[in-house]
C-alpha cells in the first residue's frame, strides 16, 4: 500500500495527469452533494435522488449513441424525469413515491433499450454504471465546477424559501410561496448535482455522495446551518480518503469513495449515542440547563 | 339565525355567499361569515363540516365556486401577507433542525421577499412574537424537543411574526391537555383585546361557549352565528351535529 506522501508524488507526477482531475472531480462532486444532499435528507427526497440517478440513464445512453456530451445528455434526461414525477405527485391520489417508482423505473428501462442499439455497449455500460476516473476530459471538470458553483449559489438565493416550505407546505402556500415551483427547483437541483457527479462515482453509487455525508451531518448537529457545512467536509473527505485508498490499493474508486462515507457514517452512528451530540457540547448546554429550570412553570 | 348586521368600519373578514367545491362535491355552499377586530369567533362543527376548508379558502388555497372573500375589504389573494394562519399541528415536519427562533422567522419569508435577507424589522417581529406567546427563553431550542403546547405556541409565533390583523386557527386544542388548553385560550383572548380579530376551529365545544365571543355553527353551511349565551335552540345544535334529541352533550352545553 502506497504511503499518503507517495500519493501526494503521485498526484504531482505529470504523466498521471487524470489522478490529480480525478481527486478534484470527485472532491467538488461531493461538496455540491453534500449541501444538497441536506435537502435530500431532511424532506425525506432520499427516493427521488435515486430516482434521478436512474433516470440520467437513458441521457447518457442517447448522448453515448449519438457521441454527443454525456454530461448534457445526463442533465436533460434527469431534469425530465424530475418534472415530470414533480407534476404526476400533484395529483392527491398517488403517493410521491409512487410516482417515481414509475418514472425512474420507465427511465432505467429506455436507457437499456437505447445503449443495447449500439455496439460494443457492455464496456461503456460499465462505466456508466460504476463510475470510471480514467479518460475525464478536461472540460468535464470545468462543467463540474461551472455546475456546482450555480448550485450552490441556486441554494444560497432560494434558501429560506425552500426552508419554508420544506417545513410547512400549507403555512408556505398561504404566505403566497410557490410551493410547487420551489418542489420543481429542488429537483432540478438534485439532477444537477447527480449528473455532475455520475462521471467518478457511477449511476448507482451516486445516491450514497448526496445522502451518506447529510445523513452523518443530521447525526451530529441540531441546526440546518451547521449541518450544511459539516455534511460538504464530511463528504470532500470521504473522496480524499477514498481516492487516495482506490489508488494505493487499487480499489474501484467509486466503491471505495462510497464505502468510506459508509464507514465515517458508521463511526459517527458509534460515537453520538443521541443526535445532536456536538449541538449538546456546545454553548446551548449552558442555556439548556437555564431552560429546563423555566420549563417547570407551564407558560415556559 | 344568520349573521348579525354589524355597524361602522369594514370587518376584518369577510365572507360572502361562499361556495367551494372539492374533487367535484360540493363542500360548501351560501356560507356567509364577518369577523370584525377584537373577536375570537368560534368556528365548530362535526367533521367534515368544512371547517378547514372554509379555512382555507379565506387564504386562497382552494378554488371556490361562488361568493368572495374579503379581508380588511381587500381580496384574499392580496392581503394574505395580512393574514395568521396558524394549521393543524401534524402539517409540520417537527424532526426539521430548526430552533423555535428559526421557525418563527419562516413566518416572514413571503413577506421578506426573494433574494433577501431578514433585516433589523424582521428580527425584532420575531422577538415580539415570542415575547407574546411566552416563548422567549426557549428561543434556542430545537423544535423537535418541544412538548404539544409548546409546539403550539410556536406555530401561533409564527403566524403573528406578520403582525397579521386576522388570525386563522385550524384546531389549536387538538390533543393538548386541559392545562396548555387554558393557557392557550388566555393567549387568544389577549391577542382579540389587543384588537385582532381571531377565527379558530375547534371540537372542544365547552370551552369554546366559554371563550369565544361569537360561534358559528357550521355544517356545510352556516347554520347559526351569535354570541354563545344566545345559541340556546337545541335545534341549531342537533342540525349542525346530528346529535339525537335529549342527547346528554346539549344539556351539557346548557341547550335542552
Amino acid at each position: 500500500m502506497l504511503s499518503f506522501t507517495e500519493f501526494l508524488a503521485d498526484l504531482s507526477n505529470p504523466l498521471l495527469t487524470f489522478l490529480p482531475k480525478a481527486l478534484l472531480i470527485a472532491v467538488m462532486s461531493s461538496v455540491v452533494c453534500g449541501v444538497i444532499g441536506c435537502y435530500v435528507v431532511l424532506r425525506g427526497m432520499a427516493f427521488i435522488g435515486d430516482a434521478v440517478a436512474h433516470a440520467v440513464f437513458p441521457g447518457l445512453a442517447v448522448a453515448f449513441v449519438l457521441q454527443g456530451s454525456l454530461v448534457l445528455g445526463g442533465m436533460v434526461a434527469g431534469v425530465l424525469t424530475a418534472v415530470l414525477v414533480a407534476v404526476f405527485s400533484q395529483n392527491r391520489r398517488l403517493k410521491e413515491d409512487s410516482v417515481i417508482g414509475i418514472f425512474f423505473a420507465a427511465a432505467f428501462a429506455l436507457g437499456i433499450v437505447i445503449i443495447s442499439r449500439s455496439p460494443g455497449y457492455a464496456g461503456s455500460l460499465q462505466s456508466f454504471l460504476f463510475g470510471s476516473i480514467t479518460g475525464i476530459p478536461d472540460e468535464d471538470v470545468y462543467t463540474v465546477a461551472g455546475a456546482g458553483a450555480v448550485l450552490l449559489l441556486a441554494a444560497l438565493a432560494i434558501h429560506k424559501e425552500i426552508v419554508a416550505a420544506s417545513l410547512d407546505r400549507e403555512m408556505a402556500r398561504s404566505m403566497g410561496l410557490p410551493v410547487f415551483a420551489i418542489d420543481l427547483t429542488l429537483y432540478v437541483m438534485v439532477t444537477i448535482a447527480v449528473v455532475v457527479s455520475v462521471q467518478t462515482i457511477g449511476n448507482i453509487l451516486v445516491l450514497a455522495l448526496l445522502i451518506t455525508p447529510a445523513a452523518t451531518a443530521r447525526l451530529l448537529t441540531d441546526r440546518l446551518g451547521l449541518m450544511m457545512v459539516l455534511a460538504p467536509v464530511l463528504g470532500a473527505a470521504a473522496a480524499l480518503i477514498g481516492v487516495y485508498l482506490s489508488w494505493s490499493l487499487d480499489l474501484p474508486t467509486g466503491g471505495t469513495i462510497v464505502l468510506t462515507s459508509t464507514v465515517l457514517f458508521l463511526i459517527t452512528w458509534a460515537i453520538a449515542p443521541k443526535h445532536g451530540m456536538l449541538g449538546r457540547i456546545l454553548p446551548a448546554h449552558v442555556h439548556h440547563a437555564r431552560a429546563d429550570v423555566r420549563d417547570l412553570d407551564p407558560v415556559g | 339565525m344568520s349573521t348579525r348586521p354589524r355597524p361602522g368600519a369594514t370587518p376584518a373578514l369577510r365572507v360572502q355567499d361562499l361556495a367551494v367545491d372539492l374533487g367535484g362535491r360540493p363542500v360548501l355552499h351560501n356560507v356567509s361569515l364577518d369577523v370584525d377586530a377584537g373577536e375570537l369567533v368560534g368556528l365548530v362543527g362535526p367533521n367534515g363540516a368544512g371547517k378547514t376548508t372554509l379555512l382555507r379558502a379565506v387564504l386562497a388555497l382552494v378554488r371556490t365556486r361562488a361568493g368572495a372573500v374579503r379581508i380588511d375589504g381587500d381580496t384574499s389573494r392580496r392581503a394574505r401577507t395580512q393574514v395568521g394562519y396558524v394549521p393543524q399541528r401534524h402539517e409540520f415536519s417537527w424532526d426539521f433542525p430548526i430552533s423555535v427562533e428559526g421557525v418563527v422567522l419562516t413566518g416572514r419569508v413571503g413577506s421578506i421577499g426573494w433574494l433577501r435577507r431578514p433585516g433589523v424589522d424582521d428580527y425584532r417581529a420575531v422577538r415580539e412574537a415570542l415575547d407574546k406567546v411566552r416563548m422567549t427563553d426557549l428561543r434556542h431550542r430545537t423544535v423537535g424537543e418541544l412538548s404539544g403546547g409548546q409546539r403550539q405556541r410556536v406555530l401561533v409565533a409564527r403566524a403573528l411574526a406578520l403582525r397579521p390583523r386576522l388570525l386563522l386557527l385550524d384546531e389549536p386544542f387538538t390533543g393538548l391537555d386541559i392545562p396548555t388548553q387554558e393557557l392557550l385560550t388566555d393567549l387568544f383572548l389577549d391577542l382579540s383585546s389587543e384588537g385582532r380579530a381571531l377565527l379558530m376551529t375547534t371540537h372542544d365545544l365547552t370551552g369554546a361557549r366559554h371563550a369565544c365571543s361569537r360561534l358559528c355553527l357550521i355544517n356545510r353551511t352556516v347554520i347559526a352565528d351569535g354570541p354563545p349565551q344566545e345559541l340556546t335552540d337545541p335545534d341549531v345544535w342537533i342540525r349542525t351535529f346530528g346529535f339525537r334529541t335529549g342527547s346528554p352533550l346539549l344539556t351539557q352545553l346548557g341547550v335542552s
